[in-house]
């Protein structure tokens, strides 16, 4: 959904709630109950829902809140009397108004009553008010005026490229090479906040423009008011340029200054000339009357003529009998063309309720949960019923539980769409040339990963330009296109959101990692790589390869970041690459941060959650699996040896490591692509756990990422893995003393 | 460093409208939901430009721009007015009010880009 | 007039109330404002690392609230908890904490004047948590420093 397909429903979500205005406003004037502030609240909501319309296109609506409109400003203006008979017959527009925008959020125009009883009443009044304002100011009868009923701009039809500039005036005679402009601002130019300078600057836009400053006017300071007005210029604007465009540069300032435009070369008049007034203005106070002539929109200045002004465009008044809007046959044909979605309706609700509705479903989980463990503990027969009703209670839970984080995922559009204008700012400040290529910005994932996923794809695709892309010239040597492509992706795969930047650059340069990595102490010199395993040393903390480190990805924001930073979502990264063809970094995250599947564990009578998701495999070990080396020991699983970590020991919960014989081992992928044994002491199975924040009550605990609740009320902790293993080698922290 | 603008209407889809427009044209925007909160909002910041509705509750588009003018803090900031081609008359109104220029809706963006250089510093 | 009154109009007469607990055999309070429950003992599950004042974490309604031994606090001797022993949930700074004591005693309406200084004589230990003291007939009340009572995130996460 794009953001103007939101604000369509922003714009039907509000006319929901300005037609009930309208209704009860409508209502209370029924019951005598209504003030002046009812009349205007009234107004406003149809003039909204008119405005909005028109943002989108919808004709029909705009005509019949137009003509809705213009009768409340009868009433606004006490021009018309809220007799119950007018009362009531608006309260029948409402209803029609009802119709109205659902045959635009429907796009079903076809389905309205084509001339309505409401809209000729309507359309009556309008024309008796009209002969009222006639009567009252009859000079206004020859002043030609713009009808209301014509709605003859470009509808902005629920599409915003930029419309063509329209006609500024007819063709005029051969352009002259330039114009020369005698500007005197008044005081009520620089009152209204207009500034010279600002048309000045508009006037070099055009084309060439030379201003002589007159000073004749100023007084001496004494004399000198700082609100008025003194100076004057007289500008040449050189070009191939329409008058019109020069007069429009002064449209706003029309009255608040002395200006004539004459052709360049000709002799200007003095600039203290009086300015003619727009012929076309109308000076009545009520808009409305009724034309004699329908006429084109007037050219937006009429100023000094040395040649006469195009005719206005005229043409014939369509008979009276078909001024309400339903009648003109045109109508529904016009409004086909409009591209309506079909009928969505959306609620708009506050976030924090939502995060509410979350946790309370964690809390009915686990509640199920305990009933579960009581009841089983109880040692009820299956032929109780409970059982099976339980097990309905979970099945209902769960399906509740989906439910809620359907309604917090989010589209990964609203990160990706920030991506754009990264890879054109990276790309102009390396020299490089980029295009982004983006694809299922619709997958959708938890809020609480959304929030969280800018960072790391911001580094990824900065690090793709400036360190995947060629330069222009180098690509183009290699036959490449000048322009690089970084494509971003998103897809689901099962539990799990995973997203692909990868660029057409140059690959990870092997050769130059590895002696990088050996320079810098990461690997043995003789270490036997692989390709995947060279390629992940760039995960490495303090790992760059860039030559020069730049401004963009030099400062220590290596891929190191976006690991621990993916790592702490719950995610894992990874890196494929093709020796001048480019690299692809894959990111695979969990599809949201309030539940997590855990494998419960037990350490020290300490019930202990792991994330499902580092664990590669589960293994009670033989004794002659164990190996002893040094102080530390390994497992052998088949024909490796894999380092063994006792997670009692490295929490503190205790001093030594039990046998790993006696306990159970959970094989987990390290960061390097290599395998750590974590030792516990028994496994209690998988099950989806509630993650619950140990840092806003109290503070981050090494070695844990988060708690949950368990089945019998307790809190169980979420093991850091990472953490665990980067702790295992560091001596325990000393425990914090007790006065600071 | 990009321009502030501050966008009063009661229009939801105004607002919402004006702001697409606005920040896709990097502008910074800044609401307000009638002349009163655009007075209140004034308070606390110094937009470049003020784009404002007439019609709105507590205070409406012509008192608001009255008030600005007479704010010594703010009556230098050019303000345009959301106009329909409908309502001339409003639009004199407004400009004998104080507001420096105006759009006439419906409004594409690069209308109203257009407007807003023709009256921002 | 006497610093303590038994007034339920203490409000109105500018004075604060005070949930008085023993903690041993001294006796200590915090401002009623501050808390938010009193409950009895439940068993905490224990941090990786924790400082020996620190019982570990408790559910309390879904929340996840850490409990802290007062006395251990207060560098105080410690005792192994029993069911008898009260936890009371405070609001201390940003974070709410339980704090695990001996018995809640009673609550008192004080004059904020009648509040005296800590006196030089106390610990630095208790020093360090009190704001000060009250004196009633022969007892002598501490405020605890609810603020200063949790280290700070850094300080935890160092």
């Amino acid at each position: 959904m794009d953001e103007l397909d939101a604000i369509r429903i922003t714009f039907f979500q509000e006319c929901d709630e300005l037609l009930a205005d309208l209704e009860s406003g409508l209502l209370a004037q029924q019951r005598g109950a209504g003030d002046a502030e009812t009349v205007n609240a009234v107004f406003r909501a149809v003039h909204s829902i008119k405005g909005g319309a028109g943002v989108f296109g919808f004709d029909g609506l705009v005509r019949f809140a137009h003509l809705f409109e213009a009768v409340l400003e009868g009433l606004r203006s006490e021009k018309l009397e809220p007799t119950p008979d007018l009362v009531s017959l608006l309260l029948g527009a409402h209803d029609e108004l009802i119709d109205h925008v659902t045959a635009a959020r429907t796009g079903r125009v076809q389905d309205l009553r084509r001339l309505s009883g409401v809209s000729v009443r309507l359309a009556e009044i309008v024309d008796r008010l009209k002969v009222a304002a006639l009567d009252a100011s009859p000079e206004a009868a020859t002043a030609p005026e713009r009808d209301d009923f014509d709605f003859d701009f470009t509808p902005l039809a629920a599409s915003l490229e930029p419309l063509p500039a329209p006609p500024l005036t007819a063709p005029a005679p051969p352009a002259p090479l330039g114009w020369t402009i005698a500007f005197r601002p008044l005081a009520e130019l620089y009152r209204k906040a207009n500034e010279p300078a600002v048309l000045l600057r508009e006037l070099a836009r055009l084309g060439e423009a030379r201003a002589v400053l007159d000073l004749s006017d100023l007084p001496s300071l004494q004399a000198l008011d700082p609100e008025d007005g003194y100076l004057a210029w007289t500008i040449d604007v050189a070009g191939d340029i329409e008058k019109a465009q020069v007069a429009e540069v002064f449209e706003f300032v029309e009255g608040d200054c002395d200006l004539v435009i004459s052709p360049m070369g000709q002799a200007a008049p003095a600039a203290a000339a009086p300015e003619p007034q727009f012929a076309s203005e109308p000076q009545a106070e009520l808009p409305i009357a009724p034309p004699p002539v329908k006429i084109a929109p007037p050219p937006l200045l009429t100023l000094v003529e040395p040649e006469p002004a195009p005719p206005p465009h005229v043409e014939p008044e369509p008979p009276r009998a078909v001024q309400s809007e339903s009648a003109q046959p045109e109508s529904p044909p016009a409004e086909a063309p409009v591209q309506t979605p079909p009928p969505q309706s959306v609620i708009r609700v506050d976030p924090e309720r939502v995060d509410r509705l979350v946790d309370l479903v964690g809390e009915l989980v686990i509640s199920q949960v305990m009933l579960a463990q009581k009841v089983q503990e109880a040692g009820l027969p299956p032929s109780s019923g409970l059982v099976a009703g339980l097990e309905e209670l979970e099945q209902l839970t769960r399906e509740i539980q989906d439910g809620v984080m359907a309604i917090r995922a989010q589209q990964v559009r609203a990160v990706f769409q920030r991506m754009p204008r990264l890879v054109r700012e990276v790309a102009a400040l390396t020299g490089k040339q980029a295009r982004l290529v983006t694809d299922g910005e619709a997958t959708e994932v938890d809020r609480t990963v959304i929030e969280r996923l800018a960072e790391p794809l911001t580094h990824m695709i900065r690090n793709a330009i400036d360190h995947g892309l060629e330069t222009p010239e180098e690509r183009a040597a290699l036959g490449k296109s000048p322009e690089g492509v970084i494509r971003l992706s998103a897809q689901h795969r099962g539990a799990r959101i995973v997203i692909e930047v990868s660029d057409d650059g140059r690959g990870i340069d092997r050769r130059r990692v590895l002696s990088t990595a050996v320079a810098r102490g990461l690997v043995a010199a003789d270490a036997q790589l692989d390709d995947e395993a060279i390629d992940n040393l760039i995960f490495l903390p303090g790992f760059s390869t860039a030559s020069a480190v730049s401004d963009i990805s030099g400062r220590g924001v290596g891929m190191d970041v976006v690991r621990r930073s993916v790592q702490a979502l719950g995610g894992r990264i990874a890196i494929a690459s093709v020796p001048g063809r480019g690299a692809t970094i894959t990111l695979s995250l969990p599809l949201t941060l309030a539940v997590l599947d855990g494998m419960q564990v037990e350490v020290c009578g300490q019930t202990l959650v792991a994330p499902l998701a580092a664990i590669v495999e589960s293994v009670r070990p033989r004794p002659e699996d164990v190996r002893r080396i040094g102080s530390g020991a390994v497992l052998a699983v088949r024909d490796s040896f894999i380092p063994l970590v006792d997670v009692g020991v490295v929490l503190g919960f205790r001093d030594r490591p039990i046998n790993p014989a006696d306990g159970i081992v959970l094989l987990v992928e390290t960061d390097d692509g290599g395998r750590v044994a974590l030792v516990a002491d028994e496994i209690h199975g998988q099950r989806q756990v509630v993650i619950k924040s140990l840092e806003s009550n109290y503070g981050q605990v090494a070695g844990i990422s988060a708690a949950t609740i368990m089945g019998d009320g307790r809190i169980a902790l979420i093991i850091d893995i990472d953490a665990v293993i980067s702790m295992r080698n560091r001596p325990a922290p000393a425990p914090l003393l007790a006065a600071e | 460093m990009s321009q502030t603008i501050l966008t009063v209407d009661d229009s939801r889809t105004m607002r919402d409208m004006l702001r697409m427009a606005l920040a896709g044209a990097g502008f910074n925007v800044v609401e307000a939901v009638d002349g009163e909160h655009g007075l209140q909002v004034l308070g606390a910041h110094t937009p470049d430009v003020i784009i404002t509705d007439i019609n709105m509750p507590r205070l409406d588009g012509f008192g608001f721009i009255q008030r600005v003018r007479e704010d010594r803090d703010h009556r230098a900031t050019p303000i345009l007015v959301l106009t329909t081609e409908s309502d001339p008359s409003k639009k004199d109104r407004a400009r004998a009010a104080g507001a420096t220029g105006w759009i006439v809706k419906p409004f594409n963006p690069d209308k109203l880009a257009e407007a807003i250089r023709r009256v921002a510093a | 007039m006497s610093p303590l009154t038994e007034s339920s109009d203490a409000k109105e007469a500018g004075q604060r109330e005070l949930i008085t607990f023993r903690v041993g055999a001294q006796e200590f309070c915090v401002d009623i404002m501050a808390v938010r429950e009193i409950r009895g003992w439940t068993p905490a599950t224990p941090l990786p690392q924790q400082p020996a004042y620190m019982r570990g974490v408790i559910n309390l309604r879904g929340v996840v609230l850490p409990i802290m031994d007062l006395a251990g606090r207060l560098g105080l001797e410690m005792v192994e908890p029993t069911v008898r022993h009260v936890i009371i949930v405070v609001r201390a700074g940003e974070r709410t904490i339980g704090m695990m004591v001996d018995a809640v005693s009673d609550i008192l309406a004080v004059d904020p004047a009648a509040i005296q200084p800590t006196p030089d004589v106390a610990c630095d230990t208790v020093k360090a948590f009190i704001t000060g003291i009250i004196t009633l007939d022969s007892r002598m009340i501490s405020e605890i420093a609810l603020d200063r009572l949790l280290p700070s995130r850094e300080q935890i996460a160092a």
